[in-house]
């Protein structure tokens, strides 16, 4: 299983490195400089100081808005989906937040939090937050009756509900979301990252794009997909240690 | 085998499910005792209300009207002293056979010894199963294991939900009588649910058939239930003929 994997991310790796290269020969090497030539360029960087004070500014802000994302929306998707008198308060709430593309607000953001690190975690986490929110509440909507009467026969409190009942019940559920978010939030992160600031690999990127280094730009791009891999990985690997229920 | 005071007495019960403007009585009017080492069975055709007489009992929904006692105290909720074993097992998903099996006595505080629990899954025959889930496991070897939790937690009364409504009938006749050997060896009270009249008659001393209407027809009193010589005695099979013609009579 973990082989056939790894074998898969390399058989993917030489798929894409085989296609960079064949698009660069068409393209010219000015345009799309081909793997190698990136590849060089990605060893003098890693080398550098400044190229790990970019990578360490994207993935402080990525994991600080995932974690308050999940520490707050987890929570309180879970308290509404088992108690649909507070649910349907806060429902249309819910309904008229999560459609509005929160990235257009980044002006608002901008003003009200200064163009630090602070305006980009609050972005990420408030885009991530409503998606996060909708899953843990709908996982935890589908709980089955039987399920409830059991554990309170059994002598369960409010907290073992959560803890034994709402909580598992809603983890596949949340991984899944987890992952779908890994990808908005690298995208969000590089948007807020191409302004105002000069630590990121969004920065870094569009630096490099303004100089027309071409390679350099490559380096940014593969280190940014790379944390967005490892993320998912981690949330994938998370998913199957802790939800074996799943697929036994 | 002396029967002592009451255990539980259930008074005028009455239950209406009420959503909206509909509303529906599923019970109306039950009232019965069942003493310390007595046990009850319960028939009646499906959606009479037997599930709902077993959960008010167990003190998981409240009724409408009327009102039930547990050794004197009115049950206003889940009791240490009421184990329940649910239609559909009500076993975890998410948890193994061993976990789920300990859940219960774990969420009281009740220790049990290692002896305890093997005797516990060997009488069942769920020795072989703690590391799999629930999904894993054959509907038979669910219930089994939703038996052994209750059990577990050491009740006065057990109720349970058509407990043998999955397994085979050789398997369900020696579970019925292995489970009625468990029950006199630690003095538990049952009441059961369950579809079948030979089942009726061969575990419960009284026998509630419920009916359609909201109401009680009758109930049979059946004194020899739980003795496994009464299984192929000719009065086995005239009490199940007399409880079938109950049962056909009604509306
Ligand atoms: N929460 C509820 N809300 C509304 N109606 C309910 C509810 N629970 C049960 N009922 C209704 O009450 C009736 C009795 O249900 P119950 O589950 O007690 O039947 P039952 O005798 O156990 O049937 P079966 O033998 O099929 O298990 C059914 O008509 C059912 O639709
Ligand atoms: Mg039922």
């Amino acid at each position: 299983m973990k082989r056939k994997h790894l074998l898969a991310y390399g058989a993917t790796i030489l798929l894409i490195y085989a296609l960079w290269y064949i698009l660069s020969l068409l393209l010219g090497s000015t345009i799309l400089p081909d793997p190698f030539i990136v590849f060089s360029q990605g060893f003098m960087e890693i080398v550098e100081r400044a190229f790990w004070a970019h990578v360490g500014a994207s993935g402080f802000r990525i994991l600080a808005g995932l974690i308050i994302a999940f520490c707050t929306a987890i929570p309180l998707g879970l308290f509404l989906g088992s108690n649909p008198r507070f649910d349907r308060v806060f429902s249309p709430l819910i309904y008229l937040g999560y459609p509005i593309p929160k990235i257009v607000l980044m002006p608002i953001i901008f003003v009200i939090f200064g163009l630090g690190d602070m305006s980009k975690i609050v972005l990420i986490t408030m885009i991530i937050f409503f998606q996060l929110l909708i899953t843990a509440r709908d996982a935890a909507r589908t709980i089955d009756t039987e399920v409830i009467y059991s554990l309170k026969s059994l002598g369960g409190t409010r907290l073992d509900f959560y803890r034994h009942v709402v909580w598992p019940v809603s983890l596949p559920g949340i991984f899944t979301s987890l992952r779908i978010v890994t990808g908005t939030s690298v995208a969000v992160l590089f948007f807020v990252e191409s302004i105002g600031t000069n630590k990121g690999l969004g920065f870094y990127i569009i630096d490099a794009w303004g100089r027309a280094d071409y390679p350099t730009m490559f380096v940014g791009i593969i280190a940014l997909s790379t944390i967005g891999i490892i993320l998912y990985e981690t949330f994938d690997l998370l998913e199957r240690k802790l939800c074996k229920w799943k697929n036994p | 085998m002396a029967i002592s005071r009451d255990l539980l007495r259930v008074r005028g019960l009455e239950k209406t499910f009420s959503s909206g403007s509909d509303s529906k009585t599923v019970l109306k009017d039950i009232s019965f005792d069942l003493a310390y080492n007595d046990s009850l069975a319960v028939v009646g055709p499906s959606g009479c209300g037997k599930t709902t007489l077993l959960l008010m009992v167990a003190g998981l929904l409240p009724p409408t009207e009327g009102a039930i006692w547990l050794e004197g105290d009115e049950i206003k909720g889940p009791s240490k002293k009421i184990a329940l074993v649910l239609q559909h097992y009500g076993l975890l998903p998410w948890k193994t056979v061993g976990a789920n099996i300990t859940l219960g006595a774990k969420l009281q505080n009740i220790g049990i010894s290692g002896k305890e629990l093997q005797e516990t899954k060997k009488e069942l025959g769920i020795e072989a199963l703690d590391h799999l889930y629930p999904a894993q496991l054959s509907g038979g070897q669910r219930q089994r294991v939703a038996l052994g939790r209750a059990i577990l937690l050491r009740p006065s009364l057990l109720l349970l939900d058509e407990p043998f409504a999955a397994i085979d009938t050789i398997t369900r006749e020696r579970l019925q009588s292995g489970l009625l050997a468990v029950f006199k060896r630690r003095r538990f009270s049952f009441i059961v649910v369950t579809h079948s009249f030979e089942e009726a008659v061969f575990m419960g001393r009284k026998i509630l058939v419920l009916d359609n209407r909201a109401g009680i027809r009758t109930v049979l009193n059946n004194p020899d239930a739980g003795d496994i010589a009464f299984r192929s005695s000719p009065e086995f099979f005239e009490r199940s003929l007399e409880l079938r013609r109950v049962l056909e009579d009604l509306p």
